[in-house]
């Protein structure tokens, strides 16, 4: 074979056991002793497990509901929308969220709805909310679990996450640990 | 806003302090001044004799033309046969079928090139095998090939150099003293945010709710750092850095960020130290900031500010266009991110571009196509090279003098080959816009019969420019409304991913080499000045008025009437 192919894959062979044998291997090695062995970040809760990064559908009026999906929160089929901001269908489906939140939570003002709990994510496993689309939801879930507004207030300022050092980043709520947290009342 | 706007800039410095470090690493490296007795040392010792290349010896550019040609060949056959027979392969625990033909073709394509335009989903088109045997690969090999080209343009403009060196020592020493470290350190700070590195198949998962479903995971920790390093962009997941599997949270946000510039950015420092002139580094690297910078802030503003359709509803838009946005990086973040991929050709994404507002595409589409804001690693110095022939040679025209660069006077080849090679850049998306336009006029019910558009109007025609744009700039960012898995669409934008990479590859290549042979002049007052800031913003001006002028009327066709149609 001419010489310059044969250096060629030769080449290519060096940089297969580099790349995809032995760095993978060494990361695998180090996934196995950090927490969770490399799987994800998980929280068991009464014996199950959950992917505390992997956003679900809360769909059951007596739990904080997360971000609309388009995928539905099928985490084995990750997605968003793709629709463009001037689509029709897109605007009425926007619209048509915020109507059946106004029927499920009916002392909620219009204005208060933050536009993230009305628009898709990118992911469609988005595992947060906003700070305010949690709080809207608190009479809802106040009035189905007989609890009283000023407990689920509390619950949802400590499960507030704050900025990276104060600065860097969105506050957010991780809708399963505050659901979690809200089971365990 | 403003916490953010300080947050940002603070991020934006924390590449600047690690890149100039790393620039004079590199340095040292590309000198092989790096210590001679190391246990690298001897490995890369060993690599040599088995490669039978001579460490200190030079190729002449038949010879380094010939060599890479040859090498990506190879990853070519390489990564298309192991495509098409994915699913018979091991490790594939959640049984994805294999590649139709062109689709692996598409694919393969796209990571030698390392544009990484994916038109199949990592979660259910592709196994672990190929994950990590073909796309992990690939996008560190392709990584290392462009950078080593761009060291060996470096290396013809110095002064007494003259010299291209060897691809295969560059090649090698970019693998194993800059790019495996770095994936190491990288892979290990994902694995700790949580990022997933097992070779488990899907798991099963019931929901607090008690709904049940798969969870698709993998090797993604070995593949997401250099996606990021190598400027290449190919996701482990479909949603890319949206899914929160390959970005769990905001510091892992940042490390992205940080990673996606920091080679691009070294490259640079790496140029002033190893030409033993600062100041024209500095020159360029202003002019890239400024470039990222315009390219930035009006993408910024227009997600921030929201869809004016969808705040007429009356709901609180305060926190912007958060459709296709993830909550952990909010409107602001996400179009700081974008900005960035539109410019380095990384192309990731942490939000779902197609949903973003029409004034939003025209800064991505113009940093995509001058593709030398920073740029790709490597290529991005190749995209700036032939604007800056062509600027040193209006600039020259315009005050009377001889076109010098770098002690080198630039003959009419060059000229004739810089001109070329930044034309057809521009050309190729458009054209191919041009007929895939023809293709779906002349197809009767096109909408229905193709299926290629998911939002009809000119968002549409939009969404068919950002792809070929993208393709040719190797970005690999996409619209991804259109249904871009057929025939048509794979081998249209292999042409011009194709084109888009080796086009400018050896068409600079051969100036730099022809420049390199010619007498070196030294600075006198008869030259023009390159170092100064003056020459930058003519450099800036000359980039940014090449590409408007050819793409304007494609801009007014696509997001500027979209614009006006939505806000009238």
């Amino acid at each position: 074979m001419n010489e310059n192919v044969l250096r060629a894959i030769k080449v290519t062979g060096v940089a297969i056991f580099l790349f995809a044998i032995l760095l993978p291997i060494i990361l695998l090695g180090i996934a196995y002793f950090a927490p969770n062995h490399g799987k994800g970040k998980i929280i068991e809760y009464k014996g199950q497990v959950y992917y505390s990064n992997i956003g679900q559908l809360f769909s059951a009026p007596k739990y904080f509901s997360t971000r609309p999906s388009a995928v539905k929160y099928n985490s084995n089929a990750s997605g968003g929308s793709n629709k463009g901001p001037s689509n029709t269908l897109y605007l009425l489906e926007v619209q048509s969220r915020i109507d059946s939140f106004l029927l499920r939570n009916p002392d909620v003002n219009k204005a208060m709805i933050p536009v993230d709990l009305v628009t898709a994510s990118g992911s469609g496993l988005d595992p947060h909310i906003s700070v305010q689309a949690a709080l809207i939801q608190v009479k809802r879930i106040a009035k189905i679990r007989n609890l009283q507004e000023l407990v689920l207030n509390q619950l949802i300022e400590e499960n507030t996450e704050k900025p990276f050092l104060e600065v860097f980043g969105p506050e957010k709520i991780n809708v399963l640990k505050l659901n979690i947290a809200l089971d365990e009342l | 806003m403003v916490i953010d706007i300080v947050g940002s800039v603070i991020l934006f410095f924390v590449v600047v302090v690690l890149a100039w470090p790393l620039g004079k690493y590199m340095n040292k490296v590309y000198k092989n001044e790096v210590s001679g007795t190391g246990l690298l040392t001897k490995i890369e010792l060993k690599i040599f004799r088995l490669l039978k290349v001579n460490p200190s010896g030079n190729m002449n550019i038949r010879q380094y033309l010939v060599a890479f040609a040859l090498i990506n060949g190879v990853w070519l056959v390489y990564g298309f046969c192991i495509l098409l027979i994915q699913g018979q392969s091991f490790l594939n625990p959640a049984g994805n079928p294999s590649m139709e033909w062109t689709l692996a073709l598409h694919s393969a394509i796209s990571f030698i090139t390392s544009t990484n335009q994916q038109h199949y989903s990592g979660e259910t088109g592709a196994t672990y095998f190929s994950q990590i045997g073909v796309f992990t690969l690939l996008q560190f090999v392709s990584a290392a090939a462009s950078l080593s080209v761009g060291v060996a343009i470096i290396r013809c403009l110095k002064k007494n150099g003259q010299q291209l060196g060897n691809f295969f020592v560059d090649f090698i020493r970019s693998c194993t003293r800059i790019l495996f470290p770095l994936a190491l350190v990288v892979g290990m700070l994902f694995i700790s945010r949580g990022m997933p590195m097992t070779f488990d198949g899907p798991a099963r998962v019931i929901s607090l709710q008690g709904d049940t479903t798969l969870l698709a995971t993998g090797p993604v920790a070995a593949m997401v750092p250099i996606k990021e390093l190598g400027s290449n962009g190919g996701g482990y997941f479909g949603t890319n850095n949206a899914h929160p599997f390959e970005n769990p949270d905001f510091i892992s946000y940042m490390v992205h960020y940080i990673i996606v510039l920091l080679l691009p950015m070294a490259f640079v420092f790496f140029i002033g130290y190893f030409l033993e002139n600062r100041k024209f580094s500095n020159m360029i690297f202003g002019v890239m900031t400024l470039g990222l910078l315009l390219v930035t802030i009006p993408i910024v503003w227009q997600e921030t500010s929201g869809n004016p359709l969808v705040s007429q509803m009356g709901i609180d838009t305060r926190s912007g266009n958060m459709e296709g946005k993830e909550m952990r990086f909010g409107s602001y973040y996400t179009g700081f991110y974008t900005g960035e991929n539109a410019v380095v050709p990384a192309g990731t994404i942490t939000a779902m571009l197609d949903s973003y507002q029409p004034l939003s595409a025209i800064p991505m589409l113009i940093g995509m196509q001058v593709d030398g804001f920073f740029g790709g690693l490597g290529t991005g110095l190749i995209n700036i090279f032939y604007y800056l022939i062509v600027a040193v040679f209006l600039g020259c025209q315009m005050i009377g003098r001889t076109p010098i660069l770098l002690g080198r006077k630039i003959g009419l080849v060059e000229m004739q080959l810089a001109t070329g090679v930044a034309v057809l850049q521009l050309m190729v998306p458009i054209v191919l816009t041009a007929i895939a336009c023809f293709v779906m006029n002349a197809t009767p019910g096109a909408n229905n019969t193709l299926g290629w558009l998911g939002n009809s109007g000119p968002h549409g025609f939009t969404t068919i420019f950002y792809e070929y744009v993208s393709a040719t700039a190797g970005n690999g960012s996409g619209f991804e409304a259109l249904g871009d898995n057929t025939v048509y669409w794979n081998l249209t934008t292999s042409l011009a991913m194709l084109t888009g990479r080796f086009v400018p590859i050896v068409g600079v290549l051969v100036i730099a080499y022809l420049l390199s042979k010619r007498k070196y002049v030294e600075s006198s007052a008869g030259v023009l000045k390159t170092e100064t800031a003056t020459f930058g913003l003519f450099l800036f001006m000359v980039i940014i008025l090449l590409n408007a002028l050819s793409t304007l009327p494609v801009f007014a066709l696509g997001p500027l009437q979209e614009y006006f149609q939505m806000n009238h």
